[in-house]
This record gives C-alpha cells, structure tokens and sequence, in this order.
C-alpha cells in the first residue's frame, strides 16, 4: 500500500496515494489531470515540465513524489490569480513568446522562478536563467525579450 | 509556376534543355493539386450568435495557420478575427486538403479560403438586400452587421440572415476585396493560439485523458533494420494492470499509467532479427557516393561544360555535405486512437490530417470513411510529422480493444530512433568564373543523397550540368522531409561554392551575386538586405566574420547574411548578428511571417553548428538532447528581418524560405573570420578545428 502524500498545489492542499518514487510530472498530468506540463525528454534535459517547489524552478520529470511532501507547488494552471494572467504570461502573450507552444508552460514557469529572485536582471543574466530550457520553434529571441520586459515593466511577478 | 514543373518534368528522370524564365512581375498563380470543395459552405458556418466558423484541413504546428487564416476570413467578411472561430485538422469536419508543408497553407489554401469567404459575403449582401429591400450596392457591412448607408436603423445581421443554416444561393467566383481596402491584411493580429498557450490550456494528443484510457509503449528493436520475432513478457504481465497487445511484430505493453506502461515494458525481453545497414556516421558519405554513382541521371543540363570550363579564368571544386538531422519536435510522435462502432478515431499530433486517415484505412484495411483524425495542438512538425507511425500504432492497438482509447506517447529516444532524418548528403560542385568576373562559364554539380530540388537559383548561369541519382533507397536510415527538404542542402553548396569562387577571384561576394542576378527581385532583395546590415564590399577573407547566402523556395526569395566570431583554439563559432531580408509577396500577418523567419534562422543554428545524428549500424547513438544539441539562449545572435515589398498579390508560404541558405550564410560568414572554409554542416567546433588547419 502506498503512502499518501500531502502538498500544497497552486494554492489548495492534495493528498496522493501514489509510490513515494513516482515522478512528480506523472502524478501531476495523469493522476491530477493538470496537463498544461508537459513531458519533453523524461531525463532532465529540455525543461518542458519545469514547475515551482516553494518557489524553486524544478523538473518535475526528475523530481520525486516523495520529495514535494509538505511542499507548494505552482504549476502554469496556477498561475493566474482570480482569473487574471500573471505578468510573465501576459508578457509571453504581448511577446508572442512561443510557437507551438509546448515548452511555453516550462519557459513560463522558469522565467517566474527567475525574476522572483531577480526581478532586474541584464539580458545575460536571463539567457543564463533559461539555458535549460528549450524551444524547437525558435522563439528564443521573443522569449528572452518578453522575460525582461517583465522586470522592467512591472518590477517583477507578484 | 514554370520553373517549378519544368523542375519536377527533369526530376521524373527526362533529360530537359530549357531556357531560363524571363523574371516577370505578373503574378504567378498557384496550380492546386487535388480536389478543393467548391462550396463555400464546406469552409464558413455561420451561426445563430453571428460568430463565424472557418473549417479547414491544416494544423496548427505553431506556425501560426490558425491566427492567418481567421485574418483572410475576417477581411472579406469585415469582421474582427477574433470572431473567427477556427477548427483545423478534423477529417470528418474539415473539407480535403494537402498536408501542412511545403509552405503550401499560404500558396494552395489560402486564395480558396479567401474566395470562400468573398463569396460568402456577397451572398450575405444578396440576402440582406432582400430582407432589408435595398440594393445590396446600397448596403454597409461591418462586425457581423449589414445595414441601409442612408437609414442605418434598417439593419440586420449574420445570424439573423443564416440563422445557422448552410447558405444554399451561390454565385461562383467572387473576386476578393482588392489590397487598397483591405483593413485586416498587414495588420499586426494577436494569435488565435496565444491565451491556450500560456495558461496551460492547450490541449496536445498527450493531453486528452479520455476516460479509461490506456497507455501503449512499445516494443522497439535496438537499431533500425530489425524486427521483433519473440517476445517473454511473463514478468511484465505480473505487474497490476498490465495487459498486452501483439500484431505481428508489434508488441506492446498497456496500462492506465503511462509511467507504469514504460516499467513494465523495461520487463520484456524480445529477440529481434534483419540485417542492419553496414555503415556509420563517418563512413555515410563515401557508403552514399558510392551506392548513387551507378544510377547518376542528368537532371538539368545546358549548354556545353567543357567548353565554358574553357572559358573560366577561376575554377573552383568544392565537395559539400551534410550529417543526418532529426526533427526533434519538442512533443514527440503521440496519438490516442479509439475503435468504436466500426469506426477508428484517432487523435493525433500531425501534419497531414488527411495522409493520416489514408495511412490508417491502410494499415487496417479500412474504407476512408472509416477512419476520422481529429488534430488538437501540435507540439511542433518541420516535416516529421508528415507520416503517421504513431497514428498506425495506436490504431493497431485500438482494432483488438473495442471502445478504449489507447495512448501512444513515443519517448525522446524512440522519437529519435523512428524519426525520418533529413538525408545525409554529399555535392560535388565544379565551377568557373570568367576573366571579367561577371560571368559562370560552366557549373557542374553531381549529388549524392539529395535531388536536384531548388540547386538552381535566379543567377545567369548558361553553361550547366546538375545530375542526382535515382536510386531506390540509397539511404541506409529512414529519411523524411525537414523543412524544405533539398533546397538548405544545395543552397548550402551553391552559395558556398560561388563564395569561393569570389575569394579565388579577389571579388567582394555580394557583388559577385549582384552581378549574376537575373531576377530584378533578386537584385532589389540584395539590396535591401545589404543596405539593412550594412554591408562594405570587400573580397573575403576580411576577417570581420561577415557571411552572405541567398535562398529560394518555390518562387519566395531569401537573401540571409551573418556574422560571427571564431575561437581559434576551441573551433566553437558564436553568432552575433544574423539578418534575413525576404520576399515572400504579400505578407498578410506580418508579426506572424516575422515569427517564422526568426524561428527558421534559430532552428538553422543547430542544423549548421550542431544538430547530427550518429549512428553505428543502425544503431541510433543520439537518444536525448544531452548528445543531441539544439540550439540554446547562449547561442541566440541578434536577429533582424526584413520584408520586400513586392507589389504582388499573392503569397508564397512562409515556413520553409527563410530556412534555405542559413547554413550557407553562416559557412560564409566562418570563411570571412578565418580564411577556413567548413564545408560538412553541422560545423561543429571539432570540423571548424580540422578547417582551420588546412588554412595555408
């Protein structure tokens, strides 16, 4: 029998009972139906499934169940508050910051995750920030502008 | 479209002597294969609310096909486009079309769907006037409203005309607005996809989570080339809720978890049997050189080559090639497929909506009509999803469990293993420049592994031999089309070679180019874009890093140029700056043709520095993105682009043009930092090291 396992997600307390070693990506999209994380290369390499642990950007294909116990997680699905976009998506969306959009929730989640810590960062300061995370399309360049744009317009995410 | 079809007569395997087109600014109208609906009706529902419904068999890859398409709509039918409701990729819903490639949605579908929509809104006005007993010439039409110009409160609307009803008057063909009043076309327009994107929404193949699903991995011989004979599955079939499924050498593991699917399948121990290719990454030039040479066909030829290399005062012979390249699409190959009351649905991460269904009704003997793919987003395509692997799997699967739908998810290493590469390839190019540098003498290009697609350019080239082999599987690893597919492989060798042959000849490149021009458009492209950078002519190598290349695809002109620095001692190139100037035609979403002219030039960093798939046998080394580079944020130049402005009406697609000569330009660009020429893309810091050496 597994263990049940209680977090914090986007803002509502969940009880899992699900293998302490289960990645967090799985019990995030096929247990918990939040599909908007997405499953890039299952080995920590492209940052399609970047979601925040306490405020931390993760990988939550690499990042065990077990290890979130009693932690806040954010996904994309939690990111706007009473229906209204938080500054980077809405930066993302002014931007176009995105194709086919299947990195965006990790792009988004780890631009966030940045600019909390650093809300006026240089342009190198971000591309160092998102290097692990990767875009096929080439959005890059809209990306990097639409990530500093949030520093300089709002002083940062909420 | 003569250049085009005389190309696709020569490739067919005659031996054609034509003259070249006379460059000419009428507009070239696209011939359409295959059968477009003739009722408009089959593309525009109308509803009771008055919102509009734009029904066509494309998919949104993130190119942005739903965002242009609802902006042609919205302009005939003077409507926002938000207003536009678009359905893209539904088999059952969707009139036929051509895949989503080749550029084909702006050239083959768009001009249909905008004739739709103008004849739509003229049979709209037909239908007013009556109502409102007016002439329709007398009528104003704006957001879903048509009123009396000179009594504005006698008025009616969309949904009141139609009242969701298909429109049963027709009138034929409808000339669309003309530009002079078009108010949506140019405009920047937010994407349709934008809101799904970024909140999380947006539902991908993988996404669906229709209820009692089960997830489906397979089982995969260790190399291409081998097939599944046995299989022990007893200790896969021991874990809770494992089922499964074997078709021949399909064998697959279920679960409802997919995580629990992929462990039990790690359980499976299959012997596998076939012969893999014997060759590798390294040998694959000469193995491709040697395999075509016996069935090398001349495909275009003119003029006398041995006498014009008599003639040349510089002659230059170049050898060009090119590494395997995968498509690497950030979702990999998903569908979830569901066999219900003698039809199989399949939702599925495709290009081609149609070519699925064909594949499909195929593989399970089925009519046509049984089979219905329902496109959601697509993570990505550049050619790889224009077949159907995963669709056919999942289907297969689907045939021996009536009512559940089954998921198949490919992994990265899968994606990579299955994928069809953009073929390895080798041109051979000798050519010469006359005393007065102004003219080709001769140009003699023989390739292997790629056609002759796009090898010739608008330059005045009189004297020339193109010849490609026609060799039935010459590759010894699936291949498949990558973004427009032949034309970046001899770009990369024609721009390359002439740039050579302008530092043989102690001429500034851009010159030379301007010099050989014979398309206006070409010489006022070259000049926008040398303008736009600031280009000082100079014969290379100048030192500066500074590299020009220019592109075709189909009748869209590129003109690319690039700077970078070196590292001597690493071999590592960094991009600083890349422009691109492009002319395309009309541009109708201008923010959105900007997107895809960014997106390529990126893309194009890894396919010329990085991108290669190794491979021993047909064992694929290459399994994630930690062998396997694409490019990062550290690798991103400066990027500009600008846009011609052609006059024409028409629009050749976007997708693929700006793609052609990035490799070339950025090869050029390396030559003009060091004197070494890389002719073997990707140039990776290990081939810029070994160039460097053979520098004098």
């Amino acid at each position: 029998m597994d263990a049940p396992v209680s977090f914090v997600l986007n803002g509502k307390p969940v009880t899992v009972t699900s293998p302490r070693d289960r990645m967090l990506v799985w019990v995030l999209r096929d247990e918990l139906g939040l599909t908007g994380t997405k499953v890039g290369c299952e080995a920590g390499l492209c940052g399609a499934c970047t979601v925040l642990v306490d405020q931390e950007a993760v990988l939550s294909c690499s990042t065990a169940l077990g290890d979130v116990a009693g932690k806040s997680i954010l996904t994309i699905e939690g990111l706007a508050l009473d229906g209204k976009l938080d500054p980077v998506q809405k930066a993302f969306q002014d931007h176009h910051a995105f194709q086919c959009g299947y990195c965006t929730s990790g792009m988004i989640m780890a631009a966030w995750a940045f600019l909390k810590k650093k809300p006026k960062a240089t342009r190198a300061e971000i591309v160092a920030a998102m290097e692990g995370n990767i875009c096929r399309c080439g959005a890059h360049v809209r990306i990097l502008d639409a990530v500093e744009s949030v520093g300089k317009a709002t002083g940062g995410v909420r | 479209m003569r250049r085009r079809t005389l190309l696709q007569t020569a490739a067919a395997g005659a031996l054609t002597f034509f003259f070249r087109t006379p460059a000419s600014a009428a507009p070239i109208e696209p011939t359409r294969p295959g059968a477009y609906a003739e009722d408009f009706n089959a593309y525009l529902k109308i509803s009771a609310d008055g919102r509009v419904g734009c029904f066509v068999g494309k998919t949104e890859l993130g190119q942005g096909a739903t965002t242009v398409l609802a902006m042609l709509v919205a302009e005939e039918l003077e409507l926002d486009p938000a207003r536009v409701d678009m359905l893209l990729g539904d088999t059952d819903l969707c009139p036929w079309d051509l895949p989503t490639g080749g550029s084909l949605t702006m050239w083959h579908t768009a001009p249909v769907l905008r004739g739709a929509a103008a004849e739509a809104r003229a049979v709209l006005l037909g239908l007013a006037a009556k109502a409102l007993g007016a002439p329709a010439a007398d009528l104003a039409l704006k957001d879903g409203a048509l009123w009396v110009k000179a009594d504005p409160k006698r008025r009616t609307t969309f949904g009141e005309l139609v009242q969701g009803r298909k429109m049963a008057r027709h009138l034929g063909k409808v000339k669309p607005k003309p530009l002079s009043e078009c108010t949506v076309i140019g405009r920047r327009v937010p994407r349709k996809d934008a809101l799904a994107k970024i909140t999380g929404a947006a539902k991908y193949a993988g996404d669906l989570r229709l209820p009692g699903t089960l997830h489906a991995c397979l089982l995969r011989p260790p190399a291409q080339g081998l097939k599944l004979t046995t299989a022990d599955t007893a200790a896969a079939e021991r874990v809770p809720g494992v089922r499964i499924v074997r078709d021949g050498t399909l064998l697959a593991v279920l679960h409802a978890q997919p995580d629990t699917a992929r462990k039990a399948l790690a359980l499976v121990k299959g012997t596998f049997e076939g012969t893999e290719p014997d060759v590798d990454d390294v040998r694959i030039y000469q193995y491709l050189v040697d395999k075509a040479a016996p069935g090398q066909r001349v495909m275009i030829a003119r003029g006398d080559v041995a006498a014009g290399e008599k003639r040349a005062a510089t002659v230059v012979e170049g050898e060009y090639r090119n590494a395997y390249e995968g498509h690497a699409t950030l979702e990999p190959h998903t569908s979830v497929a569901k066999w219900e009351e003698g039809r199989m649905t399949v939702w599925a991460s495709n290009q081609s909506p149609f070519v699925f269904r064909d594949s499909v009704a195929e593989a399970l003997k089925l009519d046509k009509d049984k089979v219905r793919i329902v496109t959601p987003f697509v993570g990505g395509g550049f050619g790889g999803k224009l077949v159907a692997p995963a669709a056919v799997e999942a289907a297969r699967i689907a045939r021996q469990l009536p009512g559940v739908p089954i998921q198949v998810a490919w992994n990265r290493e899968e994606d990579f293993l299955l994928d069809g590469y953009r073929p390895a390839a080798v041109v051979k190019i000798r050519s010469g420049l006359d005393a007065g540098r102004g003219a080709i003498t001769f140009w003699d290009n023989i390739a292997a592994g790629v056609s002759q697609g796009e090898a010739e350019f608008a330059y005045d080239m009189q004297t020339n031999r193109y010849q490609a082999p026609a060799v039935p599987d010459l590759h010894p690893l699936k291949v498949g089309a990558w973004r427009a597919p032949n034309a970046h492989t001899n770009a990369f060798a024609r721009e390359c070679q002439l740039d050579a042959l302008a530092a043989k000849a102690g001429l500034d490149p851009a010159t030379l180019r301007r010099r050989l021009a014979n398309d206006p458009r070409l010489l006022r492209l070259l000049d926008l874009a040398l303008e736009a950078f600031g280009w000082e002519p100079a014969p290379g190598p100048t030192g500066r890093g500074i590299g020009l290349a220019c592109g075709a695809w189909r009748q869209a002109l590129v003109v690319a140029v690039a700077q970078v620095a070196v590292d001597k001692a690493t071999g590592k190139v960094q991009v600083l700056r890349f422009l691109e100037a492009v002319d395309v035609g009309l541009v109708v979403n201008p923010d959105g043709a900007r997107q895809q002219v960014e997106g390529a030039i990126t893309m194009c960093l890894g396919q010329a520095l990085s991108e290669e798939i190794r491979f021993k046998g047909g064992h694929i080394l290459d399994k994630n993105f930690d062998t396997y580079l694409l490019p990062r944020f550290s690798a991103i130049p400066r990027i500009q682009v600008v846009f011609a402005d052609s006059g024409t009406t028409t629009t050749q697609g976007i997708g693929e043009p700006p793609v052609v000569p990035v490799a070339a330009a950025l090869a050029n660009a390396v030559f003009d930092a060091t004197g070494a020429r890389v002719t073997h893309v990707p140039f990776t810091p290990a081939r810029v090291l070994e160039a460097l050496k053979r520098v004098p």
